[in-house]
């Protein structure tokens, strides 16, 4: 059965069929047939940013809280060159995520027309994959597998373009009953074969270990990733990607490893004997060194992109496949072998490093102590249902170290990409996926500013998001660096605390503002901006140059951490030859 | 070590920038590069020849599996493959040395294509050494102009499923 409608028409039907309910999108002069169509649409919300890559940034945040992909519409040339960051956090990152752009008519394409740009050529390495639509009758199936490809296998982002003479044309528009693909067909299923030798392996290894990211999440996988670290006792070390895939106040939990993992997580890994790993992509900032990462374990390494593995890390048994289904095969194996687990002593040894080395800091009474600050946030917030979102730096690594996710997809912090600026517009997006859940961005100074301009979204569209900023004056982890590696040399480092005034900056946008500098006022401002009702900003002054510790020098083995001594002054904790070492 | 990797792709616009970038992206130079409609006219065949390890090449092949547009991918081995590359050579020719030059292409099985007052051209195919072999006889007359089209190659008859 076909309709007449327009281009513009077909797209908004496609979204509907699509069961979209939240676009993010900003107008401009071709994408105007579009939002027109979407004037109409009683199904799809529009939220309006103040910015096109916040937008992509909201869609990234929504789609990590609700396991949906993020939808983005925008306008043409600029418009669609604003979306790049947000696309590459969100390909670097496995988000799903339909962004359109509009694009100039195809009459003028080519010719440098008024806002222009060849956004399929821009984006091809920061995309899963992309399309220019040349003719309407190619639109509701160019959306279908585009749906289809950001949602599956590894998921990631799409980008569509849309000529304005092609939403403009009148055509007959029929959904496609089914997609033809030839060239994706993702491997979901795991090897069979290759299953119950992975699962030989784990019944014999003494000190196993599960080192598990963001594919555990994306695979839905959570319920048998806990089966199996209950069934065979096994500790599991959680990614920055994949807080949230397993309870971490689970005593199996040991926290984040690598650069700034706590010192037994990767004590653990240095030591384990199997190296369990999930989707993981054994990125830099794990590893460190990668000749000293996990050397004395066997690897087994389960990811749905085969591309993933071998490619950082040679592995002696791969399982090509979708998390959750091959931790269920797992699971059923080791259950049909009646394997019993055998790490009690590799338990005890790892729980030894714990208490000999648990994350620490330097307790201060005049000063709010950063670790400090987002320690309360854990504590007052942990039996709440919240979604906490960060941006990159400093207080994005002690967040990590100080939140305890418990619950899957209530956490969305950039990984990959390491992008300032992500964590408020992901934290709108948040508050729109989960509206009943208490949603805090962590935030630096730094960060907080380059998308500061979307405080007016979260006013206008009544959306109770918390920022908690960590200010320190400074861009504290460019500064740590330079304190470490560059002798101090704060070059374009430094900020200022007052300026802007976050009090007053919540004042013009309509927000509750709160300041606190007193360690003992901490708490109590805090209870207050998370049960004020609507947005608000909490400006926390923290000590100003503290680093975060522990710190794998980059390129350092993770066993080699500086700090983490409980006690120690920071100068005792360098290592001169180490750095000297990593930088020559 | 040469790889020729034959790359089997849904040919529609953009396919080609796809596979060439990600190469460029991921640090690979092409040494060789050919593309042509198969028997099937919605796909094409892209022969690319590179110089890289084993390791690497097998980590390229996996990033160019995951281009939604391609649809098979064959790391072809010389013992199980033929290969073809077609050459045109414009030689330096004055009329006493013509004999020569076409004797030389007639030793290679060339054809001469055309035939200037001061120069012929010879069209060759064949696999890259004897290519080799007859460029390196002709630039004893001089060559004015070569054009290579890039490798071409399929799986040997024997190998097919």
């Amino acid at each position: 059965m076909s309709e007449r409608m327009t281009g513009a028409q077909a797209l908004v039907r496609s979204l509907e069929l699509e069961g979209v309910t939240t676009l993010f999108g900003y107008p401009g002069g071709v994408a105007l047939p579009i939002f027109d169509a979407l004037y109409d649409s009683a199904q799809v919300h529009v939220l309006l940013p103040r910015h096109e890559q916040a937008a992509v940034h909201a869609a990234d945040g929504y789609a990590r809280v609700t396991g949906k992909p993020g939808v983005v519409l925008v306008t043409s040339g600029p418009g669609a060159t604003n979306t790049i960051t947000g696309l590459a956090n969100a390909y670097m990152d496995s988000v799903p995520m339909v962004v359109f752009t509009a694009q100039v008519a195809q009459s003028v394409l080519g010719t440098d027309a008024f806002q222009e740009s060849d956004i399929t050529g821009i984006t091809l390495p920061i995309t899963k994959h992309s399309y220019l639509v040349r003719n309407p009758d190619d639109l509701a199936e160019t959306i279908r597998e585009a749906f289809l490809i950001a949602t599956t296998g590894r998921p990631g982002p799409v980008l569509i373009d849309v000529p304005v003479d092609v939403s403009k044309a009148e055509f007959d528009f029929v959904w496609p009953e089914h997609v033809n693909l030839p060239g994706y067909k993702p491997t979901v299923r795991g090897h069979i074969k290759q299953i119950k030798q992975a699962a030989a392996l784990i019944a014999e290894a003494r000190k196993p270990l599960l080192y598990v990211g963001g594919g555990v999440l994306a695979s839905g996988g959570w319920k048998e990733l806990k089966e199996l670290a209950e069934l065979m006792q096994l500790p599991v070390a959680t990614t920055l990607m994949g807080k949230g895939a397993f309870p971490e106040d689970h005593y199996l939990s040991i926290g984040m490893p690598g650069m700034h993992g706590a010192k037994y997580t990767n004590f653990a890994i240095t030591d384990t004997d199997l190296l369990i790993a999930v989707g993981v992509r054994f990125d830099d900032r794990v590893t460190g060194k990668l000749s000293a990462f996990a050397a004395k374990a066997r690897v087994i390494h389960i990811d749905v992109d085969p591309a993933e593995i071998g490619k950082n890390k040679t592995v002696d048994m791969p399982v090509v496949g979708d998390a959750k289904q091959v931790l269920a095969g797992l699971v059923a194996e080791l259950r049909k072998a009646d394997a019993e687990p055998r790490t009690e002593g590799w338990m005890n040894a790892i729980d030894d490093w714990r208490r000999q080395f648990p994350l620490h800091y330097l307790h201060n009474t005049e000063e709010i102590m950063p670790e400090f600050a987002i320690e309360t946030i854990q504590r007052i917030t942990r039996d709440r249902k919240r979604v906490i979102t960060t941006e990159v730096g400093q207080h994005q690594m002690w967040a990590c170290q100080y939140i305890h996710v418990t619950e899957p997809r209530t956490w969305c912090s950039s990984g990959g990409l390491g992008t300032m600026g992500f964590g408020f517009p992901a934290a709108i997006g948040a508050q729109l996926g989960a509206p009943d859940h208490l949603v805090i961005d962590i935030a630096g100074d730094g960060s907080i500013q380059m998308n500061s301009q979307e405080m007016a979204t979260a006013a206008i569209n009544g959306l109770p998001v918390k920022v908690v900023v960590l200010n320190n004056g400074y861009l504290g982890m460019v500064r740590q660096w330079q304190e470490l590696f560059y002798g101090h040399r704060y070059s374009s480092s430094t900020l200022a605390q007052d300026c802007p005034d976050f009090v007053k900056l919540a004042d013009a946008y309509g927000w509750k503002g709160y300041r606190v500098s007193d360690p003992a006022l901490l708490e109590a401002t805090l209870r207050e901006a998370f049960d004020a009702e609507g947005p608000a900003i909490i400006d926390v002054r923290v000590v100003r140059e503290e680093c975060v510790y522990p710190m794998v020098a980059p390129g350092g083995s993770i066993d080699e951490m500086l700090g983490g001594v409980p006690g120690g002054p920071v100068s005792d904790m360098l290592d001169d030859d180490l750095i000297k070492e990593v930088w020559e | 070590m040469k790889h020729t990797l034959s790359v089997l792709v849904e040919n529609r616009a953009g396919v080609l920038t796809r596979v060439t970038s990600l190469f460029a992206r991921r640090g690979f130079n092409i040494d060789s590069l050919a593309v042509g409609p198969t028997e099937d006219p919605t796909l094409s065949r892209i022969t690319i020849v590179v110089s890289a390890e084993d390791t690497p090449v097998e980590q390229i092949t996996k990033q160019l599996h995951k281009l939604i547009n391609v649809i098979k991918i064959q790391d072809l081995h010389p013992a199980e493959s033929i290969d073809r590359e077609l050459v045109l050579f414009k030689v330096n020719a004055a009329p006493e040395r013509r004999h020569e030059i076409i004797e030389i292409a007639n030793v290679f099985r060339a054809k001469i294509i055309d035939v200037g007052r001061n120069s012929l051209t010879i069209e060759a195919t064949g696999a890259s050494d004897k290519l080799q072999a007859m460029e390196d006889l002709f630039r004893g007359y001089g060559i004015k102009e070569l054009a290579r089209t890039g490798k071409i190659a399929l799986s040997r008859g024997s190998r097919d499923s």
